[in-house]
């Protein structure tokens, strides 16, 4: 699925924010990365939903080479990732519906195969009454779940979340994550930046990866070998 | 496509009020300085070239002898050999008449019963055409000619006296073809900024449809039509106000028959042209629009 062998990232001539990154995600797998801030989460994160390519070392995502890429190809590839991101990146002018949506229009999913599902969503986050709202006129929590909903409208295969439950109460932290879990059974391959270690605990079978001053820690190999793939 | 077709839920992604604010209203000055300065461009190239056409082969022979007589003699006997020379096209002995009422204008007694003007030794004048291009082999023939039937008299060349005047009316031309070009690189870059500020107002949602999956023309489509329809309503006004100028003018300048300004006018390619400058205006906005969206996309990974 998702494919790091010896990664590094710099911004301009300054000094690697990540070092020497290797591990292999396998399809369907549930994993959290942590660590403190300023480990580089969200530089890894960037890769991981195409937003930055490597300064070196090799990257391979759905089985292709995405560091030499061409640029057009992006897109096709972007489609199969759902992003949370932390500071959610609604578009504001847009009402929850239409934020929501929004993967599935570029998509070039019709009006008509798009209002069922998008109105399922918008029930399950609970914001089924304020489907026309602006981001504006919602709180964190609301923000943040439409974010999510975005994320996975259109069922991504890799679902990348930087911080997803940081703005919603513990209830719907769980509702959240149920959510992930779901996705993950069907198939989906999640990725979850979190400082929460209760978070971590509730999911089985959750790989966890941490990251300390732009290096992997991953001391059994699980990462780079998973079990799957030992001979 | 000069004004993209984008779904109406995808121009949502575009925020309702207009990305460009004043563009539209520059666009229009633009346009219609455009317009004039292409009319008159127009009209002063077909003005010079009416005139250089009407002087490059026409000479008026002066008899200036002394005896009326023998000057009448000599103007008639020109023409007639003039006229068959196959090289002139047509020769005219100017009417005494029309000298005096030429001469009459300025000493104001246009009725031609001004004993002074009738006592004037006015010269005789014989106005020759000649056929083809080939002018200078023309003139040594005339000066044959005129040295036979008519010792002494002068040779004026049209294009002597009226050829810097067709000069500067075809540089007047040139000069304004130049302001069109100027002004249409003028707007190219009006659209350009409009572009590139419309791109940094909206970044954050370009980067977030990059990162769903949205393609550089999906995205350049959006944008490239709002920034089209934004120019096509400013071209639109400033064709207005432009049409109405030149129809003004146009008005005005019916009054003048005669004289230099009567060779003024737009002709039907002249007319062609200008409308169908709006159109290459808009057309060009839009390329112009998509251009500089493409090249700014390829910047973001």
């Amino acid at each position: 699925m998702v494919e790091f062998d010896g990664v590094g990232l710099r911004y301009g001539p300054d000094a690697e924010v990540l070092c020497d990154i290797s591990f292999n995600l396998q399809p369907g797998s549930f994993y959290f990365l942590t660590g403190p801030s300023g480990a580089g989460k969200t530089s890894l994160l960037k890769m991981l939903y195409l937003a930055q390519r490597p300064s070196r070392g090799i990257v391979r995502l759905f089985g292709e080479d995405l560091v030499n890429m061409p640029r057009p190809r992006l897109p096709g590839f972007r489609r199969r990732i759902g992003v949370v991101f932390q500071d959610f990146r609604l578009i504001p002018h847009l009402s929850a519906r239409d934020n929501i949506a929004l993967p599935l229009r570029i998509a070039g999913v019709s009006e008509e195969d798009l209002s069922g599902p998008v109105g399922e969503m918008l029930s399950w986050i609970g914001l089924g009454d304020r489907a026309d709202a602006r981001p504006a006129t919602l709180s964190g929590g609301e923000q943040q779940r439409v974010a999510i909903a975005r994320a996975v409208i259109a069922r991504p295969q890799l679902l990348v979340a930087d911080e997803p439950t940081g703005n919603v109460d513990p209830e719907m932290a769980m509702r959240l994550l149920g959510l992930f879990e779901a996705l993950n059974r069907l198939g989906t391959t999640v990725v979850v930046a979190t400082h929460d270690v209760h978070l971590i605990s509730r999911i089985e079978n959750a790989q966890m990866m941490r990251l300390e001053k732009g290096r992997l820690a991953d001391p059994t190999g699980a990462l780079r070998y998973p079990p799957a793939n030992r001979a | 496509m000069i004004i993209p077709r984008v779904p109406v839920q995808h121009r949502r992604l575009l925020p309702d009020r207009r990305l460009s604010g004043p563009t539209p209203w520059v666009i229009a000055i633009l346009m219609m300085l455009t317009l004039l300065a292409a009319a008159a461009g127009v009209g002063l190239s077909r003005s010079a070239n009416a005139i250089g056409s009407a002087i490059a082969g026409r000479v008026t022979v002066q008899i200036v002898t002394a005896n009326p007589v023998t000057r009448a003699e000599q103007a008639a006997a020109l023409r007639r050999a003039a006229a068959a020379q196959p090289f002139v096209l047509s020769a005219r002995a100017v009417d005494r008449e029309e000298l005096q009422a030429t001469m009459g204008q300025w000493f104001g007694s246009a009725d031609g019963d001004d004993p002074v003007l009738h006592s004037l030794p006015l010269p005789a004048l014989v106005d020759i055409d000649f056929v083809g291009e080939d002018r200078s082999g023309h003139m040594e023939q005339l000066r044959a000619l005129v040295a036979a039937e008519a010792p002494g008299a002068r040779i004026i060349p049209h294009a002597e006296w009226l050829g810097p005047v067709a000069r500067l009316i075809g540089s007047l031309a040139w000069i304004a073809g130049g302001l069109v070009l100027l002004m249409t690189l003028a707007s190219a870059a009006v659209v350009i900024m409009t572009a590139r500020a419309a791109l940094g107002t909206h970044f954050a949602t370009i980067e977030m449809l990059h990162l769903i999956g949205a393609t550089d023309r999906q995205i350049t489509r959006l944008f490239q039509r709002r920034i089209a329809i934004d120019t096509a309503y400013g071209i639109a006004l400033g064709s207005v106000v432009a049409a109405a100028i030149l129809l003004l003018i146009g008005w005005q300048w019916a009054g003048i028959t005669s004289g230099l300004a009567a060779t003024a006018s737009l002709g039907p390619t002249g007319w062609a042209l200008l409308l169908a400058l709006p159109l290459l205006a808009i057309a060009l906005a839009a390329l112009t629009a998509r251009q500089t969206l493409l090249a700014a996309l390829k910047k973001i990974l």
